[in-house]
């Protein structure tokens, strides 16, 4: 009979962890960031796959790492939303609630499987100044271990979070308009990557737009990423 | 919790039967013997015509419960998706949730797809919610439907009616429905056209309101008193608009009250 090997508790999630985070690694980086009439995502993604999409009214999701992972989550996150907003009332759709079972799901794939999602995910949700008690834009970022921190201002996630950070930690202000933020995540993203400036065709770029009525989320075009851009 | 649903597609009204059907709506379990259900609120006459630039959707504002006024508010024109509308007539319960449901719907598949379904695969989507009602619609519970919207790929206005099997006919001019919408349909009869503008479709509008609510009484039309006015919708290429109630107001006054008004004279 052959003894399987004892692995320590710590050894084991430290190498989930590693590989989890190698996997990150690998790919590209999203951030969002606060403007003056809502919330700008910003990724580096020269592809047609998107790794932005809307998730609700108010929420947007970002996610990155291994694509058929981050997306197989963004879907859960509308059906999670469709069906609280039928069940209860479109108000009753929150990114907190969202970002919460995320958290839970993230995390218990990273205990209970042998193969942790080599993901990290953005929820963010902007606020509306007509609703009592949901005024403030709220921003989450969730790891692949299900840990979960709220940000103000602007959040990252990818391979080159500490690069990010760094860049935007002194040049981000509060209330930019829309294409100060834009050419602010698209400078920092070329920055942590190292590379050329990113030109609009390799960026996908979404807003949630407090101004809007209904449906805050929108894709930005090519175009009018150009017009921005320059 | 959240990641072990089962469904994987990308409907709506099929994720509720599968993963919560607790929450679903239909098949609706009503007595077998309807009149045990005593009346229901209606909604009655809805109408929608081409014009030059897309589709006018309208309805009257009135809900009756047998003889009784069960609301004289009531919306029955909805924007389902930002280049579609749905007017509906007959049982208000059923007919405000299927609304509600073809919105959350179109919406769902967009999310979950990246891009809107094409304007015949909403109406179809349609189609398949009031073949699902039926059961309802056999006691008494029946919910007609028009829809209409934007076409983006061929850039024209166009429209479908319903029938209670769901059966889908698409209308290259109008159509009514409804119990004023024989009425309606015989008033836009007479002043319809091809590429009407948008002024002149709307005034067909309120008169086909109009006339049917002179001919039935379950017809709400324009209630000045309380300010009450039929909802009228627009969609072009540029999106759903709601006209609003001052120029519906314009139009009747110069339109019906006006003539009517000179003829007294």
């Amino acid at each position: 009979m052959s003894i399987p090997f004892y692995v320590s508790p710590e050894q084991l999630m430290a190498d989930k962890a590693e590989y989890a985070r190698k996997g990150i690694a690998r790919g590209k980086s999203i951030v969002a960031l606060e403007y003056d009439k809502g919330i700008v995502l910003v990724a580096e993604n020269p592809s047609s796959l998107s790794k932005i999409g809307e998730i609700y009214d108010r929420i947007a999701f970002a996610g990155v790492g291994k694509f058929s992972e981050f997306d197989q989550l963004r879907k859960i996150g509308v059906r999670f939303a469709d069906v609280r907003g039928y069940a209860y009332s479109r108000e009753d759709v929150r990114g907190k609630a969202l970002a919460n079972a995320y958290s839970q799901a993230i995390g218990d794939v990273f205990t209970r499987e042998l193969k942790p999602l080599e993901v990290e995910v953005i929820v963010a949700e902007v606020g509306d100044p007509r609703l009592a008690g949901h005024e403030e834009n709220v921003m989450f970022r969730i790891s692949f271990d299900g840990s979960i921190t709220d940000h103000r201002g602007y959040t990252m996630i990818g391979g080159a979070v500490e690069a990010l950070d760094n860049y935007l930690r002194d040049r981000y202000k509060p209330n930019m308009p829309l294409g100060d933020a834009l050419r602010l995540g698209r400078d920092a993203l070329t920055a942590a990557s190292n590379g050329a400036q990113l030109t609009p065709e390799r960026l996908e770029v979404c807003t949630l737009d407090r101004e809007r009525v209904g449906r805050k989320f929108r894709r930005a075009s090519a175009e009018e990423l150009r017009a921005i851009l320059g | 919790m959240l990641i072990r649903g089962r469904y994987q597609g990308s409907s709506f009204f099929e994720l509720l039967e599968v993963d919560h059907p607790h929450l679903r709506p239909g098949p609706l379990q009503f007595p077998a013997d309807a009149a045990a259900l005593g009346p229901v609120p209606h909604g009655t006459t809805v109408l929608a015509l081409r014009f030059a630039d897309g589709v006018v959707v309208a309805g009257d504002r009135l809900a009756t419960e047998g003889h009784r006024v069960a609301s004289r508010d009531l919306q029955k024109v909805f924007a389902t998706d930002s280049h579609s509308l749905i007017a509906i007539a007959g049982a208000a319960g059923p007919a405000i949730e299927m609304a509600r449901m073809l919105r959350i719907e179109l919406e769902h598949y967009e999310k979950i797809e990246g891009e809107p379904l094409e304007l015949e695969g909403k109406a179809n989507k349609l189609s398949q919610m009031v073949r699902a009602n039926l059961p309802a619609a056999m006691q008494g519970l029946v919910v007609v439907p028009l829809f209409a919207g934007y076409d983006m790929r061929r850039r024209l206005g166009r429209l479908w009616k319903y029938d209670v099997t769901g059966g889908r006919y698409e209308e290259t001019e109008y159509d009514a429905s409804g119990s004023g919408g024989i009425y309606a349909r015989e008033s836009i009869k007479k002043a319809w056209r091809p590429a009407l503008s948008r002024d002149e479709a709307l005034r067909v509008a309120v008169q086909a309101l109009t006339d049917a609510a002179d001919e039935d009484r379950a017809t709400g039309g324009v209630d000045l008193a309380r300010g009450i006015f039929p909802l009228v919708c627009l969609c072009t290429a540029a999106g759903v608009e709601e006209v609003d109630s001052a120029t519906i107001e314009r139009i009747y006054r110069e339109q019906v009250v006006v003539p009517r008004a000179r003829a007294g004279a």
